[in-house]
């Protein structure tokens, strides 16, 4: 916990990092400067990321894992290099960390670890794993998709029951309803930051009432982790899930953490070659984490590109960066609560807030909000951002979101909202900036 | 506001967005259809109303109700004027007109074709943009698939 505000970026600072990002310069719709505010849908990659993939293609490129040649041994350095990068940075084990191809494939990875432990898979070891009917697993109301689905599934495969915590009106997590969280819940599994809302959810709570009813504890850290000092450990998480492209890193490549103990615990999800110890026509013993959650060539390259850019976070400072959206936030959420006929799907203070704004333009569809907007250079999301239950719950049936990360700047949001303020009066509706 | 959105919203366009030519579902529908575009969440269920003493079937009308766009909205407002008393050939004539209309990147379509799709001529500039062209052509995939429902399961229809 920091008790003094970390320093922010200097705009010498900002202007470097953006020159970083070759994209940024580029204009689009017949030479309007881009406007990217749509970082948490993906990135934008700086170089030292494409040309360390580059590199590893160009200059070391092999399997690894395997094969006794020196390229087989540089290209397994560096995919467990990697590793121990992205381990850092989360502040946990190096063995604690698998790769998957995206985050998705992390959340469904222990939902089918759970269902394969359910089948007796892992026997006894993986006993703590195991679900059935009167058994519960606990989600929120303002998941993404990707952290709900499979667990809609994993309970219609074992019996279980899925229950949820609610959310408010001002799209947090509502605490009131922690006491869906009882002594049959044997996970709970919820997002460290709404892709919708931005809502920073309240984690020690969460763990708390959890870790007082013995179940275990997921986090999706998609949001989280490309904007924030994250330590895992120190949340005390069982698992977390989170994917290279939206923390400047490349698309392929997700990251599964999970405590030693558990991944030693865990049956496989996939199988096949470079997971295993002994195979024989009869039956096959795994290999140690994180290796038996591993099945197949793997994402070498990506995982080379992920580590160039955990680094390059690591360099400009975790705290630096999240001191500068910290005031992109501030600037992002006043400014869209301001003008007339526009309401945040969010909170409107910018504490415990990503600059992740989500917002409802009344009489105008958020498909026609973009499309204003993109005539102007500007790119948002628009849709469910795959989160439908929580658009539900704020009353709308999809917004329109801008979100920004580390090389946005003050003068891009402030584009943005000039441009907004006009969507309303371009579809025959009053509106301006308040 | 910028050329390209001014030929995108054509003022017919947002007309149609507003007034909403056939919403609201009627009873006694020979078809209905469901159709959701995934990527917005987008919906509509488009009725199809079947003229009754016709030798051959004629569509008397279309109601639908839906959310979505005003690219979307409009679209459905347009199809439900100009498909009121067309029988099938004609509607499937309209209905591949205007998919070429969405297939020709925002290239107009010689004058025969534009006479027959009238107001939805003015959809021309959608074409320029693939993420709406969805948008344009949902309620025209509804109403080919409640008029096939209409003209295969006659015993389905909607109550009066």
């Amino acid at each position: 916990m920091t008790t003094t505000a970390p320093a922010s970026l200097t705009a010498a600072e900002l202007s470097a990092i953006r020159d970083d990002f070759p994209l940024l310069e580029r204009t689009v719709r017949g030479g309007r400067p881009l406007v990217y505010l749509d970082s948490a849908a993906t990135s934008q990659k700086p170089e030292c990321v494409t040309d360390a993939e580059q590199d590893f293609y160009l200059r070391r490129n092999a399997a690894v894992h395997r094969g006794a040649h020196q390229l087989a041994e540089e290209a397994t350095e560096a995919y467990e290099r990697a590793r121990a990068a992205v381990a850092g940075l989360v502040g946990v084990g190096t063995g604690e960390i698998v790769w998957t191809k995206n985050a998705t494939e992390a959340i469904n990875l222990v939902a089918y670890a759970m269902s394969n432990a359910t089948l007796g898979r892992g026997g006894e070891a993986a006993a703590a794993l195991r679900l059935g009917p009167g058994d519960e697993i606990v989600v929120t109301e303002a998941e993404h998709h990707a952290n709900l689905v499979p667990w809609q599934e994993l309970c219609a495969r074992t019996g279980a029951t899925l229950r949820w915590l609610g959310v408010t009106d001002e799209g947090r997590i509502d605490v009131g309803t922690l006491g869906v969280i009882n002594e049959r819940t044997r996970l709970v599994a919820f997002a460290h930051a709404s892709n919708v809302t931005g809502a920073i959810a309240p984690v020690t709570q969460i763990v708390a009432a959890a870790r007082a009813v013995g179940a275990l504890v997921l986090l999706d850290a998609c949001q989280s982790v490309p904007h924030l000092p994250v330590d895992l450990r120190a949340l005390d998480v069982d698992f977390a899930a989170f994917s290279g492209h939206k923390m400047l890193g490349p698309t392929g490549i997700g990251v599964l953490y999970g405590r030693a103990d558990l991944l030693a615990a865990m049956p496989p999800f996939l199988t096949g070659g470079s997971m295993v110890e002994v195979v024989t026509m009869e039956s096959t013993t795994y290999a140690p984490p994180p290796q038996r959650f591993e099945a197949g060539t793997q994402m070498v390259a990506q995982t080379v590109g992920l580590n160039a850019a955990a680094d390059y976070l690591a360099e400009l400072g975790m705290p630096a960066l999240a001191a500068h959206e910290a005031e992109l936030t501030e600037h992002l959420v006043r400014g869209v609560a301001g003008i007339d006929g526009v309401r945040v799907l969010g909170p409107t203070d910018a504490t415990d807030r990503l600059a992740v704004v989500a917002f409802d333009v009344a009489g105008v569809h958020p498909h026609d909000v973009g499309q204003i907007l993109d005539d102007a250079g500007i790119a948002i999301r628009v849709g469910h951002h795959c989160a439908q239950p929580v658009h539900r719950r704020l009353g709308v049936h999809a917004s329109a979101r801008a979100s920004a990360s580390i090389y946005t700047t003050h003068d891009e949001i402030e584009t943005f909202l000039e441009h907004l303020a006009g969507v309303r009066s371009f579809f025959g509706l009053g509106g301006s900036r308040g | 506001m910028a050329d390209a959105m001014e030929q995108l919203y054509q003022q017919v366009i947002l007309d149609h967005a507003r007034e909403k030519h056939g919403f609201g579902l009627a009873p006694g529908a020979a078809g209905e259809s469901f159709q959701v575009n995934p990527t917005c969440g987008d919906e509509v269920r488009l009725r199809v109303h079947l003229a009754e003493g016709t030798a051959a079937p004629v569509i008397e009308r279309v109601s639908w109700e839906g959310l979505g766009c005003s690219i979307s909205q409009a679209s459905l407002s347009v199809l439900s004027d100009l498909v009121a008393g067309a029988d099938v050939t004609r509607a499937d004539q309209l209905t591949e007109t205007f998919r070429a209309l969405m297939a020709g990147r925002g290239q107009p379509l010689d004058a025969e074709r534009e006479d027959l799709l009238g107001d939805a001529g003015a959809f021309v500039g959608v074409a320029k943009y693939p993420a709406r062209i969805k948008c344009a052509l949902l309620g025209w995939m509804a109403l080919r698939d409640a008029l096939a429902h209409a003209l295969t399961e006659p015993s389905t229809v909607t109550p009066d």
